[in-house]
């Protein structure tokens, strides 16, 4: 391939049919109270880990609606599932098993790949 | 809605462009990169449609890439537009045909600023006079180019050789149509069906028997952008835009493309080349590109021109695969040849897009 000294750039438009929809189709599968969430902001508000680090669950769950899962795994592992953003949601949603459900379905989507990989 | 009030509305969309006397302001890319253009059109005008259109040694940029590129400043292009009106002033006419977008933008730019700031308009009268010593009339009539092959499209259809419809399935082509921005983004009143239905291409596609194609991206920027080429670093910028409609048309598998502004024909023929060489893409199914073409190139080929006197291998993207849909005949050995008959050198082909 030629060098012209300068390259292209992905456009940052977000196309409903090419997103990554795995992680957010396997929890809304498995916690289907996830589906009223309004990201409103409340559990990020009152969350702990927020406090003290960069932690943003409703960031976290839009990026995974949108299928950005580079850094899922990383901000996942700074939840410290104490659960009072159960208790402040005014959806009722199950925050805490939302985040369980996020991580075991990443560890299942890595799992695939390397497998894939390693054919 | 009934059909009276459709109509009425539609009606509100019309621009009005004069029948014939034009006066012809050229433009710097077409002469450059499509040369033939330009000069199919002052055929088709002279001698299919019988107008008389003056075109003028003495006429100049219009300094519009200039000015959009933050080099020219503004009271200098209204000052060479004024030149330009003193010109066409000076031939007796009053209708002004501009072949380029950037400049029919600037020309509209230029009267729009002048209707509400008339102390400018006499600024500029006073400049040109001191540098010229040359006085001008403002125009009765503003016309891109593509607008006056629009008014005669019918009468072209009525002349044609050729149709545009594939000769082996008798299906009409997909034609993409891409209008310049500048053609009715900026004056949505200047420009057939405004910036939200523009009709000036797909009106001509649809009267010689083609397919418009409707995708996502259809009225995104070609890419071209001014800024975004001039610089090397910048130009990333651009062929990602170009990458973004590309991408948008291919699974609509177009057999062309028609643009009515000389920077998006360029962009989106050359950029073609580059994304193939420097990421291994093309965007139709065989190698070869989407071939991408003028609109008087397009009306040319309908009306029968020599393919080689348009100038079509002048293109990056080759156009023999649209050329043998249609079924236009013409001489592959003659590709190359100038106008006495001699071979001029034959281009280094591509590594990655097939000619």
């Amino acid at each position: 391939m030629r060098n012209f000294g300068f390259s292209t750039t992905k456009s940052r438009t977000i196309d409903y049919e090419k997103i990554d929809n795995r992680l957010i189709r396997y929890v809304l599968e498995n916690e289907p109270t996830f589906n009223a969430c309004l990201s409103c902001g409340s559990c990020t508000a009152i969350c702990s880990a927020g406090n003290l680090t960069s932690f943003n669950i409703r960031r976290l769950s839009l990026q995974i609606r949108l299928g950005e899962l580079e850094h899922a795994h990383e901000e996942l592992d700074k939840c410290m599932l104490c659960g009072k953003c159960l208790l402040e949601c005014p959806r009722g949603i199950n925050t805490r098993n939302v985040i369980m459900l996020m991580k075991k379905g990443l560890y299942l989507i890595e799992s695939e790949s390397k497998e894939k990989n390693d054919r | 809605m009934n059909l009276e009030g459709k109509k009425q509305i539609w009606s509100s969309y019309q621009k009005e462009i004069a029948d014939d006397n034009y006066y012809y302001a050229r433009s710097c890319i077409r002469q450059n990169f499509f040369p033939a253009s330009e000069v199919a059109f002052l055929r088709i005008l002279r001698e299919e449609l019988g107008k008389n259109i003056f075109d003028d040694p003495n006429h100049t940029t219009c300094t519009g890439i200039g000015y959009h590129s933050d080099i020219v400043p503004f009271d200098t292009i209204q000052t060479v537009v004024a030149r330009h009106f003193a010109l066409m002033t000076e031939a007796g006419l009053e209708n002004i045909a501009i072949s380029c977008v950037t400049s029919f933008g600037m020309y509209t730019e230029i009267l729009d600023l002048w209707e509400h700031f008339p102390e400018q308009l006499e600024k500029i009268r006073e400049y040109l006079y001191k540098a010229t010593k040359r006085e001008f009339n403002i125009p009765k009539n503003i016309a891109h180019t593509s607008d006056i092959i629009y008014k005669f499209r019918n009468e072209i259809a009525q002349k044609a050789k050729y149709q545009l419809i594939n000769k082996e399935t008798g299906e009409p082509l997909r034609v993409v149509e891409h209008i310049g921005c500048h053609y009715a983004k900026m004056f949505p009143t200047k420009g057939v069906g405004g910036a939200e239905f523009p009709q000036v291409l797909s009106g001509m596609i649809e009267s010689w028997g083609g397919n418009v194609v409707d995708y996502p991206e259809r009225r995104h920027c070609c890419g071209f952008g001014f800024r975004n080429y001039l610089v090397q670093a910048n130009r990333g910028y651009s062929v990602s835009n170009t990458k973004k409609k590309l991408e948008s048309m291919k699974p609509f598998k177009p057999d062309f493309i028609v643009a009515n502004c000389p920077g998006c024909a360029m962009f989106m023929d050359k950029w073609q080349y580059t994304l193939a060489e420097m990421e291994g893409v093309t965007y139709d199914e065989d190698g070869y590109g989407i071939p991408v073409l003028t609109y008087e190139e397009m009306a040319g080929l309908v009306l029968g021109y020599n393919p080689w006197d348009l100038g079509l291998q002048t293109h990056q993207v080759q156009c023999e695969s649209l050329l043998n849909k249609i079924g236009i005949e013409y001489d592959p050995k003659a590709k190359y040849l100038d106008k006495n008959g001699n071979q001029l050198p034959i281009p280094e082909s591509p590594m990655n897009l097939k000619v």
